[in-house]
């Protein structure tokens, strides 16, 4: 009597903890993208917009505004682009872990 | 160990071995011209071998299986694809043209740089990974599973569309490297042009013609080794030279402060102010010719006629007599073109009257204003150049071809390390050439000018990579008196750093490696675009595979074709549109790719419309403002160039696409469905 009532129920259970799942790792990635996307931006346009007044300080014999135009900028996207990597296999991590944690 | 990982592993003994080799022919051709093997046959060897090379891999890779063909069966490893990414990416203007623009332009040339790195956060972060996911064989074929919309929801219009941006941008794009693979080939070896055009058409299509993108793939990783070997070795030499450590990237800090105080001695030196002045004095005449139209155009045939007679009264040396018809024969022909002419020269003798600007200091101007439209343009091209980056197709394209969507993400941080070990050496290099040219070339004497200079002046005889002419007399070389292209400075780096001529046709063999691969992947992105999207999709659903790889060879035939004739043509107007690719594509596709995939409710209609507004703001843009398509610079909003018209069509792209979206039924439970698919981990 119990069990073809059992099975529909943990259908319907484990969608609806698939769908929790997905709406939690997209909501992580939206984070996360927001975050680096900001970053970025702040990047790019502060190195560009300020350039006149980063050229004061010098870094190593680079005027600072030319740093970070030549190296500086592109160096942080590509610890952007990495970190994001980083970040978005630990939320596929968390994802594969909630899906077969749980019972 | 897994099956991916012995993969892995089988394809880095593969390219190690494939360095060793390439290093031992290049110590081969070194001893080879010790024994005093001719130039011009080191220019033949390096072509050949390398060309040889490519076609060779295309062989070993060829396919006629559809997921080999278009998507190189998605196995490649994150690490590879990068490489190849990279190689697509790295064009025959990054490797030759760049490092001259920034020797030329100082600080404002490092846009380029900013722009075309900054363009993979978005690629990573916006795009890439849920290409992937979708699992598609293009960029039409993703944007039209996610919108939908037209005869059966298939996303007919919204495929169409893609299509043909596809087309628009790569087309462009691929005339101006084939163009540079006839310019490299024919400085190198002597050959006519249109024979450089097609040696390199031949390597391009024994390999994607046999392979597809397997094949382009393979061959895109070995070419980004000899572009990498062939940057790095020159610069890191010029870096020993000038700063005592061979880093390039590091030494050219110490390098900059005495660049500084060098162009501050020759801004105020007397004799380069001599010979600025001269150059003034030209404009000035120029300008009082101009002024005194039609009569100083009569006034001018008749005195060259009379130098002729006058030369023939005398009987003149036979040199003179040439001398003297050939100024008559070049005289302008009408009043007009004697405006255009002087014009020209006037604004070149202008332009060279001009006191040299500073190399690191950003947006140098007379006043805040014009400096504040400076940093302004900088700005709008460096986002421009980012945006576009995110929507060229054959750079997207390769998101495919990995193994996962984790591996999509690694591939694009591996893309941009591998440009970055080229991007971070060109800003280098273009300051120790300089330093080089200021230190050791101003000053020295006439009589002693280094060989590089007549060997790289002679190559081309209309337009002289390099001219240094001796204005005022004195026989010192003036910073002033020399004229330079910026494509001299990477050709003539290993010369101008003492290296032997090997290292020179190694650099050659560089530039015919990132021409041909950014074209091997711009003919496949084109070609695929036909086959899959437009005939597969649109035309003859029901074909087989079969048939359906050899339309797309036959078609990758057919445009290759096409592309070299037009590249044969030397094209003025297209070559200089290849900046405004960018532009076109951001405004083409990014909105699209973009909210496409973070936006729910965006639908095929904002789609159509998004795109459309975009292309069709950017393209009024650049007609209105870029005096070579008929516009002038007196209507420019906000004073941004006209290749940063992508500032403005992105933004209207994206307001629309917002505004029909909003205005129009929401998407159907199926495109609702796919990109819930997407959005989702693997």
């Amino acid at each position: 009597m119990t069990m073809p009532d059992a099975i529909p129920l943990d259908h319907a259970a484990r969608r609806t903890r698939l769908l929790a799942a997905r709406a939690a790792h997209w909501r992580q990635a939206r984070r996360v993208t927001a975050l680096l996307l900001a970053l970025w931006l702040v990047t790019s346009f502060g190195a560009v917009w300020f350039a006149r007044d980063l050229a004061r300080w010098s870094l190593f014999g680079w005027p600072l505004s030319f740093y970070m135009a030549a190296q500086g900028a592109s160096l942080v996207y590509l610890t952007i682009i990495g970190a994001y990597a980083w970040l978005m296999r630990r939320a596929d991590q968390h994802y594969a872990h909630a899906l077969d944690g749980a019972p | 160990m897994t099956k991916a990982q012995r993969y892995f592993r089988k394809l880095s003994r593969y390219y190690l071995w494939f360095t060793a080799c390439f290093g031992a022919f290049l110590v081969a051709l070194a001893l080879l011209e010790n024994e005093g093997m001719p130039r011009l046959w080191i220019g033949y060897l390096f072509m050949f071998a390398t060309i040889g090379l490519y076609a060779t891999i295309g062989v070993i890779s060829r396919t006629a299986n559809v997921t080999e063909y278009y998507v190189a069966g998605r196995r490649v490893p994150a690490l590879f694809n990068g490489m190849a990414t990279a190689a697509d990416w790295i064009s025959a203007a990054s490797f030759i043209s760049l490092a001259g623009g920034l020797y030329l332009h100082g600080f404002d040339g490092l846009a380029y740089i900013m722009g075309w790195t900054g363009g993979y956060c978005l690629v990573a972060l916006l795009i890439a990974p849920y290409l992937r996911k979708s699992a598609q064989f293009t960029i039409p074929d993703f944007l039209a599973a996610r919108y939908g919309g037209g005869a059966g929801g298939r996303g007919g219009p919204v495929r169409a569309m893609a299509v043909g941006a596809t087309i628009i941008v790569s087309f462009t794009y691929v005339v101006a490297q084939i163009y540079a693979v006839g310019l490299i080939a024919s400085r190198f070896t002597g050959v006519d042009f249109s024979v450089g055009i097609f040696l390199g058409l031949a390597s391009i299509l024994v390999c994607s013609f046999l392979g597809g993108m397997r094949a382009i793939t393979w061959t895109q990783v070995a070419q980004y080794i000899i572009i990498l070997v062939a940057f790095l070795i020159p610069t890191m030499w010029l870096s020993v030279k000038h700063a005592d450590n061979p880093v390039p990237q590091v030494a050219y800090g110490a390098v900059l402060p005495k660049l500084a105080a060098r162009e501050a001695q020759l801004v105020t030196d007397p004799k380069e102010i001599d010979v600025r002045q001269r150059f003034h004095d030209r404009a000035e005449a120029l300008s009082a010719r101009l002024a005194a139209l039609p009569a100083s155009w009569d006034a001018g045939r008749r005195d060259a006629q009379r130098q002729l007679d006058a030369v023939r009264l005398r009987n003149g040396s036979l040199s003179e007599l040439r001398a003297a018809e050939r100024s008559l024969i070049a005289y302008p022909k009408t009043p007009a073109d004697a405006a255009r002419l002087w014009r020209e020269q006037r604004d070149a003798n202008l332009a060279r009257s001009t006191i040299p600007e500073a190399h690191a200091t950003p947006f140098p101007g007379p006043n805040q204003a014009s400096s504040d439209i400076r940093r302004n343009n900088f700005l709008a091209l460096v986002l421009c150049l980012m945006l576009g980056t995110a929507a060229l197709p054959h750079i997207l394209m390769r998101s495919y071809t990995t193994a996962s969507v984790h591996a999509s993400r690694q591939s694009v941080f591996w893309t941009l390390f591998f440009i970055l070990l080229i991007y971070l050496t060109i800003p280098a290099l273009a300051v120790l050439a300089k330093y080089d040219i200021y230190t050791s070339l101003v000053g020295s004497d006439f009589a002693a000018l280094p060989n590089w200079i007549a060997y790289w002046g002679n190559v081309d005889k209309i337009n002289p990579l390099i001219s240094v002419v001796d204005i005022n007399g004195d026989g010192i070389v003036q910073l002033a008196e020399i004229a330079i292209d910026g494509d001299v400075l990477v050709l003539a780096t290993p010369e101008m750093g003492g290296l032997p001529y090997v290292i020179s046709g190694l650099v050659a063999a560089g530039g015919l490696a990132a021409a041909l691969s950014t074209a091997d992947g711009l003919l496949l992105a084109i070609s695929n675009a036909l086959s899959h999207d437009v005939y597969y999709k649109m035309v003859d659903p029901k074909a087989s595979t079969q048939k359906r790889v050899t339309i797309s060879k036959l078609l990758l035939l057919a445009v290759a074709f096409i592309a070299a004739y037009a590249a044969s043509q030397k094209p003025a107007d297209i070559l200089s549109l290849v900046g405004a690719a960018f532009s076109l594509a951001a405004s083409l596709l990014f909105p699209a790719l973009a909210l496409g995939v973070f936006w729910k409710r965006a639908n095929h209609i904002g789609a159509i419309a998004g795109m459309a507004t975009g292309f069709l703001v950017c393209l009024f843009y650049m007609l209105h403002t870029n005096p070579i398509l008929g516009g002038s610079a007196a209507g420019q909003w906000f004073h941004i160039a006209p290749i940063s018209a992508g500032v403005f069509g992105v933004p209207a792209g994206i307001v629309v696409m917002v505004i029909a979206s909003l205005l129009t039924r929401a998407p159907d439970q199926a495109a609702q469905g796919l990109l819930d698919h997407i959005r989702a981990p693997e």
